[in-house]
C-alpha cells in the first residue's frame, strides 16, 4: 500500500516536472533568452518567496487545514522589520530575520490557538486574520512608504547578492524546504502531521497531540511568512503596507498544484516549492509570449481546479485499487 | 432549546443594533439619522445584503460560496464589454443573470459530481472569474451608461425615502425566507446541512439541492453586480475585490453556523444592519477603511468563536452524562 501511495505522489511531481519542461520548450523556442542565466536567476528568485511561503502552507495543509493570512503575515512583518532597519541601521541581518519570523510566529500562534484552541474552522479563521493583520499592517503605515534610500546597504547587499551564482534568498529558501523535508520524513512530530490530515479521529485515538500539532503547524506557517517577509523588503527595497497582497492565492494554488492533497494527509514540500516554480514559470512564460497579463488570476485559478480535481481522481482511482487488491488477499 | 438560541442571538444583535444607533447618533450630533446618511447606509449595504440571501443556504448547508464577489465583478465586466461593443441593455442584463447562473453552476457541479470540497472549489473559480472578468475587460473602466439605469443610484423610490437597492433586497428576503423557513426545499437545506447521510436515506436529493443553492448564489452575485455597476456607474472587472469578506461575515455574525444546519434569514438581515451601521457611524467618526477592514474581520471571528466559548461555559456547568461521548 505505501508501495502505491508512494508510486502516485511520485508521478504527480514527475508530471510537475513534465509539464515545467515543456513551458520552458514551448516559450524558449519563441524567445531563446528566456533560458539564459539571468533570465533563469529571475525565474528562481521570482520564485523563492512564494516556494518559502509552500513550505509553512504545506505543513498546515497536511493537517487538513488552511492559512489564508500568508500574504498579510509577510506584509506586517515586512514593514515591521523595514522599520526596524531604518531606525536601527546598525541592525545585523540575522537579528533582522529573526525578528521577521518571531513577528510572524506570533502571527501563526493566534491563528493557530483559535483553530486549535477555539475550534474554529481555519477558513474562518485566517479569512478573519487576512484582514485583520492587514488592517494593523496600514494602521501602522499611516500611508506611509518605505524607500531603498532609507535601508541600510547591507539588507539590499543581502535581498540582491549571490553566492556562487546563485542568490542568497534561493539558498535560503533550499534551506528551508530541506529543513522541513527532513522533518517532515524524518521525524515523528513531523509524521504525525500525515497521520492528523489522514484521520484525525484515529489520530486522536493513537494519543497523538492533534491540537499541540496544529497549533506548531500554524506557527511554523507564520514564522516562514513572517522570515519572507524580511526577505520582501530585502529584495525590493521599497516597502509600503500593500505588500504581499493576494500572495495567499498564489501560494494555496502552487501547494495544491504540487500534489499536496487539499483533503489532508498526502503531500510533501518539494513537491509544493516544484509547483510554486511552475506557476512563476507559466507568469513568466505569459509575458515572454505576450500574452496579456489579464489572463494570469483566470490560469492560476483554472489551474488549482485542475490540480484540486486531478487529486480526487488519484484518490479515487487509488482507493478502488486498494479496495481490489484486499478484496483479492481475503479471498 | 434551539429555537430558543436563534431567538437570544436575533435580540442580541437587535440590542447591538439600537446600541450603535444611539451611541452613533450621539457621536455625530444626530448626523447619523439624518435621513440623507441612513438613505446612503441603505445603497451602502445593498450588494452584501443582496449575496448574503442565497449564500445563508449555502452555509446552512454546510457548503460555502467565496467566488460571490468574483461573479459580481465578472459580471460588472460584462455588462462594460457588451455595452461598449454596442449591446443593448435589455439584451445584457438576463444575459449576465445568465452567465451568473452558469458560474454558480459550475462551483456546484464541481462540489456535487466531483466530490470536491467548496471551500477549495470556489477558492479556485474566485481566482478564475476575477482573472475571466480581467479578459473580458481588461483595465478599462466604462462609465456612460444611460441614466434611467444609474438614476437608481442617487434617487428613492418615488414617494418614499427608500433606495431602490433596498428595496429590491426587501423583496429577496422575502422570498428567501420563505424558501428557507417555509418550504420543503428549506428543510431539506437544513437537512443537508445537519446530517448530509442521514438527508440522503431520507430521500433528500442532496446534489440537486446543493446545485441549485449555488445557482442561486452565482444569479444573485451576479444581480449584486448589475446593482454595483449602476449605482456607481462605472463598470470594472475589479469591482467589488474582497467583497467576499464581508458577505461572509455578515452571514456568520447573523448566527449561521459554519458547521451547517443552523441558522435564520432574519438573523442575516439583522447582522447586515449591524455591519452597515457600524461601518457608517465609523465613517461619520473619520475612521479610516483599513480600521472598518479590521473591525469587519474581528466581528467574524468574534462571530464564529462566541458559540464556542459559549458553549464551552455550558459545558463547564454541566455535570457529564455517564457513558456520553464526550
Amino acid at each position: 500500500m505505501t508501495g502505491l501511495l508512494e508510486w502516485a505522489r511520485r508521478i504527480r511531481e514527475l508530471g510537475i516536472l513534465l509539464a515545467l519542461g515543456l513551458v520552458v520548450l514551448v516559450t524558449a523556442m519563441s524567445n531563446p533568452l528566456f533560458v539564459s542565466g539571468q533570465s533563469v536567476r529571475d525565474l528562481l528568485l521570482n520564485t523563492s518567496l512564494v516556494a518559502l511561503l509552500t513550505v509553512g502552507q504545506t505543513m498546515v495543509v497536511l493537517t487538513r487545514n488552511v492559512d489564508l493570512s500568508v500574504g498579510s503575515v509577510l506584509g506586517l512583518s515586512a514593514f515591521l522589520t523595514a522599520g526596524i532597519f531604518v531606525r536601527h541601521p546598525e541592525l545585523s541581518i540575522p537579528v533582522g530575520l529573526a525578528i521577521g519570523v518571531v513577528v510572524g510566529a506570533a502571527c501563526g500562534a493566534l491563528n493557530g490557538a483559535l483553530v486549535a484552541v477555539g475550534r474554529v474552522p481555519s477558513l474562518v479563521v485566517t479569512l478573519g486574520t487576512l484582514y485583520v493583520f492587514r488592517g494593523l499592517d496600514y494602521a501602522w503605515a499611516q500611508g506611509k512608504q518605505i524607500n531603498a534610500g532609507d535601508l541600510p546597504d547591507a539588507l539590499l547587499a543581502m535581498g540582491g547578492g549571490r553566492f556562487l551564482g546563485v542568490p542568497y534568498l534561493v539558498l535560503i529558501t533550499l534551506v528551508v524546504i530541506a529543513v522541513a523535508a527532513l522533518h517532515l520524513h524524518g521525524y515523528r512530530s513531523g509524521r504525525e502531521l500525515y497521520a492528523i490530515g489522514s484521520n484525525p479521529e484515529a489520530a486522536v485515538l493513537a494519543g497523538i497531540a492533534v491540537r499541540r500539532r496544529v497549533l506548531t503547524a500554524f506557527v511554523a506557517s507564520g514564522a516562514v511568512a513572517g522570515l519572507a517577509g524580511t526577505l520582501w523588503a530585502a529584495r525590493y527595497g521599497t516597502v509600503d503596507a500593500t505588500a504581499g497582497t493576494g500572495l495567499e492565492l498564489q501560494v494555496v494554488s502552487a501547494v495544491v498544484v504540487g500534489g499536496v492533497a487539499i483533503f489532508g494527509g498526502s503531500g510533501t514540500v518539494t513537491g509544493a516549492a516544484l509547483g510554486a516554480l511552475l506557476l512563476t514559470t507559466i507568469s513568466s512564460a505569459l509575458i515572454v509570449l505576450r500574452i496579456p497579463a489579464f489572463w494570469q488570476q483566470a490560469i492560476t485559478g483554472a489551474l488549482l481546479l485542475a490540480a484540486i480535481a486531478l487529486d480526487r481522481i488519484v484518490a479515487l482511482r487509488l482507493a478502488a485499487t486498494l479496495r481490489r487488491r484486499s478484496r483479492g488477499v481475503s479471498a | 432549546m434551539k429555537a430558543k438560541d436563534f431567538l437570544r442571538w436575533e435580540t442580541a444583535l437587535f440590542v447591538l443594533l439600537v446600541l450603535i444607533g444611539v451611541v452613533g447618533a450621539a457621536r455625530t450630533g444626530g448626523g447619523f439619522l439624518a435621513g440623507q446618511n441612513l438613505f446612503y447606509l441603505g445603497l451602502d449595504i445593498g450588494e452584501i445584503a443582496i449575496m448574503a440571501l442565497p449564500l445563508t443556504l449555502v452555509i446552512v448547508a454546510a457548503e460555502i460560496d467565496l467566488s460571490v464577489a468574483s461573479v459580481l465583478g465578472l459580471s460588472s465586466a460584462l455588462i462594460g464589454a457588451l455595452w461598449n461593443a454596442g449591446w443593448a441593455l435589455e439584451t445584457i442584463l438576463p444575459l449576465v443573470l445568465l452567465v451568473g447562473a452558469v458560474c454558480g453552476a459550475f462551483n456546484g457541479v464541481l462540489v456535487t459530481r466531483m466530490g470536491l470540497p467548496s471551500l477549495a472549489v470556489t477558492i479556485g473559480t474566485l481566482a478564475l472569474y476575477r482573472g475571466l472578468a480581467l479578459i473580458v475587460l481588461g483595465d478599462h473602466a466604462v462609465a456612460d451608461f444611460p441614466a434611467t439605469y444609474t438614476r437608481f443610484g442617487t434617487t428613492p423610490l418615488p414617494g418614499t425615502p427608500i433606495p431602490y437597492p433596498i428595496a429590491l433586497f426587501g423583496v429577496l428576503a422575502v422570498v428567501f425566507g420563505l424558501l428557507l423557513h417555509a418550504t420543503a426545499f428549506g428543510r431539506a437545506v437544513f437537512a443537508l446541512g445537519a446530517n448530509e447521510e442521514a438527508a440522503r436515506f431520507s430521500g433528500i436529493r442532496v446534489k440537486r439541492n446543493k446545485e441549485i443553492l449555488f445557482v442561486l448564489s452565482g444569479v444573485l452575485s451576479a444581480l449584486a453586480g448589475i446593482v454595483y455597476t449602476f449605482r456607481f456607474s462605472s463598470a470594472r472587472a475589479d469591482n467589488g475585490t474582497g467583497l467576499e469578506l464581508a458577505v461572509v461575515a455578515a452571514v456568520l455574525l447573523g448566527g449561521v453556523s459554519i458547521f451547517g444546519g443552523r441558522g435564520t434569514i432574519g438573523g442575516v438581515i439583522l447582522a447586515v444592519l449591524v455591519l452597515g451601521a457600524l461601518r457608517n457611524v465609523l465613517i461619520l467618526a473619520d475612521t479610516s477603511t483599513e480600521v472598518l477592514t479590521v473591525v469587519t474581520g474581528l466581528l467574524l471571528l468574534a462571530s464564529v468563536l462566541a458559540p464556542a466559548i459559549i458553549q464551552g461555559i455550558l459545558n463547564r456547568f454541566k455535570r457529564p452524562i455517564e457513558g456520553a461521548p464526550s
